[in-house]
């Protein structure tokens, strides 16, 4: 057992709003540079819908991740052979177009145009050329665009969907969409690391943060391809690759994530998890079927003695292990089961997890015209006007999951490598938890269906109590239990303190022109 | 003339050899964030297919024929003994070496006339292209006209670079040499003499070892058992990131 630890993450998807902050947040820190206009470290998508690059799930296309091969798992579309050979011209590299072409706008013609009969505008500019462009595509171009023949009807998740079911999704009137932020996965298998040429990729040991040495990268390119969630980036400007780096520098110092600590729906969960880095290859190797199960299987229980014991013998702090125990991210992946991985498909082993949405899934609309049916209805069941019922009763709960407008395959897709059941067992307990309060705060329940439906996701009260602690009423130090640097090494982590001592803050000593 | 001679062939190697080892290293130590391919296929992807590919594998067979002539002329001589395998040797180098002309051609092309890529270019990149256009162009002028250089390369070039080496140089063959030739061994000196002011130090960080490494990297900032090791004092090691 190689004990290491990890900081991870988690979002809440039904908590997610849709509103960017987060987008905004790490831009405003991060990526306002030139050649960086274009890269969202950490973005939002609607889904269904593209992405951003477009179609960036679609590994066909852009080759990202790793491919089970005989017992063990190779690049798909780089590695050694593979890149080496390719280095002089990546056939699978996205170009800034698949992204958008970064713009502004020419203010100065407002103020600066001669007298005329019509209103002077101010007309897009491109940002790499400096000449007027056609605006084609821009960041979050599909936002909110569930239906749309261009987006939401082409995302790749919908592959392995019955044409029936599509269409179900794209009705207008019973069209749902939800919100999936982006940010880089930090993965335990990282392809990105696998498929640099050059070896300036790179996981930190102290935290499992994954950065890329602006000394080293070369600009071979081959991270942009190798990483199946497409999170590095390639500076046109400085011809060096770039990824969000989790804000180590906060980080370290015990500040949460820009992302996440502006985070408006407080969606955003972070902390420690405890891993077992000698299974890292039989894990990213495992059958599809067992994918999932595998992928949790690798974390740690920070309780177990022998955990703690061989943790302690890898050099990882005591404060560490703390944290591990006190993780959010823990308690929602491995305690309560409540969590998935995104495409764990791609053999990466991603170590940020989502809660999947239930509201697109429960929010189903059934059509109620005869009376029988309605009368057979929990009377809880919110009865609309017209004939459309808005069902959310407990009788029919089971049942209503599988009769979603959001076909319960789509998040499958997303989060389970296809596999609905497991998706279901969630839905069942986000549903399991919301039923217990409302027994709890509104008190109208049959008691006896509200123990069964517990009993039924095997939930203690207890249990469903913390879900909806954390899910709801989480303060800061409850979501971000983030590990001590220890102050002593910090500095260390990015420069050697005395090479540092008399300088000020962190970054390029030398400014980051691009090569001659 | 002598003296013309003497600078193309004595001065000028000894000159760009120095500022190319002392260029490269000060580059390497002082602006390592600058040592880079600065690729730009993410803002063009198409058309430098046909330019990068047919210039690199080109130039790259070229090159390391070259290198073989030089270092090895005896085995070039008894592999050219055969008229057959003489004939094998320079059409399939002149196919390299036409391959690159077109590639190095086609990549000028994509610079000028694309305004994405346009905008990256310095004056050195072009300055560069140039130079190699020109040189494999009168490389393949002189495969052409000069019949069969690899057997010449190899009994009147290499005993001049030898000597060259070996701090001794010898330039009467090569001052009696045609000017076409001449001019395609001094412009060797010359991109050699440019390769620190230019984009071409990619070539000098091949990543080779990409070969040998595991695939996976995982650094440790600070060896934290050795911290916690109370028989030990404060190690003082430069951190491994930087």
């Amino acid at each position: 057992m190689d004990v290491r630890s990890q900081v991870s993450m988690l979002f809440h998807l039904d908590k997610c709003i849709g509103c960017h902050t987060c987008s905004i947040a790490c831009k405003n820190i991060w990526t306002d540079r030139k050649g960086a206009e274009y890269m969202w470290w950490n973005n939002v998508e609607t889904k269904p819908g593209t992405g951003y690059p477009t179609k960036w799930e679609d590994q066909d296309i852009y080759k990202g991740g790793w491919e089970k091969n005989g017992k063990s798992v190779s690049l798909k579309g780089s590695g050694k052979l593979k890149g080496l050979v390719n280095i002089f011209h990546n056939p699978h590299l996205p170009v800034i177009d698949d992204y958008y072409e970064p713009w502004t706008y020419k203010y100065s013609d407002l103020i600066e145009a001669p007298a005329q009969d019509d209103q002077p505008t101010a007309r897009p500019i491109s940002l790499i050329t400096g000449k007027p462009i056609e605006i084609k595509a821009g960041p979050n171009w599909d936002d909110d665009l569930s239906g749309t023949p261009d987006y939401a009807r082409k995302d790749p998740n919908l592959q392995n969907l019955s044409p029936a079911e599509q269409e179900a999704m794209f009705q207008l009137e019973k069209m749902a969409f939800f919100y999936l932020p982006r940010i880089c996965n930090h993965c335990l298998n990282p392809a990105c690391v696998a498929s640099c040429p050059s070896g300036a990729i790179y996981k930190r040991g102290e935290d499992g943060v994954v950065l890329i040495n602006q000394k080293v990268c070369r600009a071979w390119r081959m991270c942009v391809t190798a990483c199946p969630y497409k999170k590095s980036y390639y500076n046109w400007s400085t011809g060096k690759s770039e990824k969000c780096i989790l804000c180590y520098p906060r980080i370290e110092s015990g500040i949460a994530p820009a992302c996440m600590h502006s985070c408006v729906g407080r969606i955003r969960y972070l902390g420690v998890m405890l891993y077992d880095a000698d299974r890292i290859n039989e894990v990213a190797s495992a059958d599809i079927n067992n994918l999932v199960n595998s992928q949790l299987d690798i974390i740690l229980d920070p309780f177990d003695e022998d955990v703690i014991a061989s943790a302690k013998e890898n050099g990882v702090a005591d404060s560490t292990i703390k944290a591990a125990q006190d993780s959010p991210v823990y308690k929602f992946v491995k305690e309560w089961g409540i969590a998935l991985p995104l495409h764990p498909e791609f053999r990466t082993l991603p170590m940020l997890f989502y809660v999947p949405p239930m509201l697109p899934v429960m929010a189903s609309l059934s059509e109620q015209r005869n009376k029988e049916q309605l009368d057979k209805l929990d009377p809880i069941a919110k009865k609309w006007d017209d004939d459309w019922l808005y069902d959310t009763s407990t009788e029919e709960l089971w049942g209503t999951i599988e009769e979603a407008r959001f076909p319960l395959q789509y998040m499958a897709n997303l989060f389970s490598a296809g596999d609905t059941c497991k998706i279901k067992d969630i839905m069942k307990k986000l549903m399991a938890v919301r039923i217990h309060r409302r027994d709890k705060t509104v008190g109208d329940l049959d008691k006896e269906n509200v123990k069964k439906t517990l009993k039924d996701v095997n939930l203690s009260t207890d249990e469903a109590d913390d879900i909806y602690y954390l899910t709801s009423l989480a303060k800061f130090d409850d979501r971000f239990v983030i590990p001590p640097a220890h102050r002593e090494q910090a500095i260390e982590m990015i420069e050697n303190t005395g090479d540092v001592k008399g300088s000020s803050g962190f970054g390029f000593i030398e400014k980051p022109a691009r090569g001659i | 003339m002598d003296l013309l001679n003497n600078f193309l062939f004595i001065a000028l190697p000894y000159v760009a050899l120095t500022v190319f080892l002392i260029g490269t290293i000060y580059r390497y130590k002082g602006t390592k964030f600058k040592f880079s391919s600065l690729s730009s296929q993410f803002l063009e992807g198409k058309k430098l297919f046909w330019g990068s590919v047919p210039f690199h594998y080109g130039i790259m067979v070229l090159f390391f024929g070259h290198l073989i002539a030089f270092l090895l002329p005896d085995v070039i001589l008894s592999w050219n003994s055969s008229p057959l395998r003489l004939m094998i040797l320079e059409v399939s180098a002149f196919i390299f070496g036409l391959s690159a002309l077109v590639g190095m051609f086609n990549l000028l092309l994509r610079r000028k006339t694309n305004p994405r890529i346009e905008m990256l270019t310095t004056k050195m990149d072009l300055l560069i292209e140039l130079i190699l256009l020109v040189q494999i162009f009168f490389g393949l002028w002189i495969a052409y006209e000069y019949r069969w250089g690899s057997s010449w390369f190899a009994s009147v070039m290499s005993p001049y670079l030898k000597s060259i080496f070996t701090l001794n140089p010898q330039i009467d063959a090569v001052s009696s040499m045609p000017w076409v030739i001449k001019i395609h061994v001094s412009l060797a000196y010359v991109i050699l003499l440019l390769i620190p002011f230019t984009r071409l130090v990619h070539l000098l960080v091949f990543p080779l070892s990409y070969l040998w490494r595991p695939y996976q990297k995982v650094i440790w900032y600070w060896n934290r058992k050795k911290i916690r090791d109370p028989k030990t004092l404060w190690n003082v090691t430069r951190s491994k990131n930087n």
